[in-house]
């Protein structure tokens, strides 16, 4: 089982999107996918989906099942939360009651075993996110794709979906390519953070963290932060989005 | 207690509305008397009479009867053809133009033709029906299904929604949004064009029955059979339509005040 992307570009019309990229995602470890806005991390993550073609090189995810958790929590909003969680598991052909057992077993453990039978309105922006992340573990994922997650939560939500995923990560040994544009973020849950930039995208620097996750404190985390930001490439990625923000 | 009053304050003018429109149809009857306009009272009384000779209840069954049964046929095959030309573009182009010249030919057109090829009868008021009303079911249903979320699709080719999941899960309860407005506009077509088709095809039914009025120059009569189609046609919207809007659409009205934070 394994993901990788040997030397992948993708051009949409007649704009590089992403351009020679070359990376792997083994069993049980988490790449996080840092860089600018709008430099393909997105795309990234939508070949490695399989829902775009690659323009030339290829994608290969040997992964068993993949669960997607998207930046919106894109929940149908004509279900439940547990027909939501179960969307996988019909599409799959698992019966009615089967699929509701595993998904009520499912919303416990995200922490949403007071709202199975509320509608995504009815959910904050958080708890519908949980049931997204609940739907992608409950066709028993073998590597989960996040695409920023958490970015539209508060600081308060955010920090609790981290939570959750560095459990799955650290406690379960579940393969995940994280997209983030978020340092910290990307620090707290990655054996390895690969940072992308560039028009078109490519992989600018690879930083593999070795320090335990247990051991990984707030302190900790701006620090190595702040020592990724002293690197040329880093820096000039980071810079970049700032300076085209403050133009915007 | 607000509500209540709001809701009798929203009901009492509703109720004036109605009354000012009897009081003009009273004031128009008593300026070019009773023959040419008779009024609220006359219309009424003509409508006592035929409710005692049971000749109202035959007719309201059947017009209801084949009012409802066009309006489910084009419903139908509004709803699986809308659905069809909003998937698929191919469809869309093929179906629209079909569509649109079915809109173009007036419905009295369609009972000529109908009356040729079916003879008299119930069935030449159905077929009339349903082909004046389907191309509003087909563009409700086309139109909801183009405008299903694109990330909603691409959440579903993520996890590997097969087309039949698609349709019942993702399309449908989308389109049921989109279709409802044009089901009550169709609806409303549907009685007006039964009693038009009656009025020419059957011997039964509400049309039939204007038509004998108008061979009895009996205005009181017409009046009384267009009271009884006004109040069919309102039955059938909030009596059918509207509870089964609310019935199919849960997740949109049982929105809790900013409960689940």
């Amino acid at each position: 089982m394994l993901l990788s992307f040997e030397n992948v570009s993708l051009t949409i019309g007649t704009s590089g999107i992403l351009a020679d990229i070359d990376m792997t995602v083994a069993p049980g470890e988490s790449v996080c996918l840092v860089g600018p806005s709008g430099c393909g991390k997105t795309s990234l993550l939508r070949l490695a989906a399989g829902v775009v073609e690659a323009s030339s090189g290829t994608v290969n995810n040997r992964f068993g099942a993949t669960g997607v958790v998207f930046q919106d929590p894109r929940l149908l909003p004509w279900h439940r939360t547990l027909e939501n969680i179960a969307l996988g598991l019909k599409s799959r052909g698992v019966g009615r009651r089967e699929r509701l057992a595993r998904a009520r077993a499912l919303a416990s453990k995200v922490g949403l075993e007071d709202s199975h039978d509320c509608f995504p309105h009815e959910l904050s922006g958080g708890m519908q996110q949980r049931v997204a992340l609940a739907r992608a573990l409950a066709i028993e994922a073998d590597i989960l794709l996040l695409d920023e997650p958490f970015s539209a939560l508060d600081v308060g939500l955010r920090a609790e979906g981290q939570d959750l995923v560095e459990r799955l990560v650290v406690d379960q040994g579940m393969s995940a390519l994280i997209v983030t544009h978020d340092l910290t973020e990307a620090l707290r849950l990655a054996h390895r953070v690969v940072v992308v930039s560039g028009h078109p995208g490519r992989v600018v620097f690879e930083h593999c963290v070795g320090t335990p996750f247990h051991q990984r404190s707030p302190a900790w985390l701006y620090e190595q932060a702040g020592h990724l930001l002293r690197q040329e490439v880093v820096r000039k990625s980071f810079l970049f989005q700032r300076t085209s923000e403050r133009m915007s | 207690m607000g509500g209540l009053i709001r809701g009798s304050l929203s009901w009492a003018g509703s109720l004036t509305g109605v009354l000012l429109f009897a009081a003009f149809w009273e004031w128009g009857s008593l300026v070019y008397g009773s023959f040419l306009l008779p009024g609220p009272r006359d219309a009424i009384g003509a409508l006592v009479e035929l409710a005692v000779d049971d000749q109202l209840w035959s007719a309201v069954w059947a017009t209801t009867w084949r009012a409802m049964s066009g309006f489910a046929l084009s419903a139908l095959l509004g709803i699986v053809f809308g659905m069809l030309a909003g998937i698929s573009g191919t469809a869309g182009r093929v179906l629209e133009p079909v569509s649109t010249v079915l809109l173009g030919i007036p419905p009295i057109a369609w009972i000529v033709l109908a009356l040729l090829w079916f003879g008299s009868g119930s069935m030449a008021a159905i077929y009339t029906v349903a082909v004046t009303t389907v191309p509003v079911t087909f563009a409700g249903a086309q139109m909801g299904t183009r405008t299903l979320d694109p990330r909603l699709r691409e959440m579903a080719d993520v996890y590997r929604v097969s087309l039949r999941m698609r349709v019942w899960d993702f399309y449908l309860p989308h389109v049921v949004s989109y279709v409802f407005p044009a089901l009550v506009t169709a609806l409303g077509v549907a009685w007006k064009v039964t009693v038009m088709a009656e009025l020419f095809a059957t011997d039964d039914g509400v049309g039939a029955g204007m038509a004998l009025t108008r061979v009895n120059l009996d205005t009181a009569g017409a009046m009384a059979w267009i009271l009884v189609v006004v109040a069919l046609l309102l039955m059938a919207e909030h009596g059918l339509l509207r509870p089964l809007q609310k019935k199919m659409e849960p997740w949109r009205q049982s929105a809790k005040p900013s409960g689940a934070v």
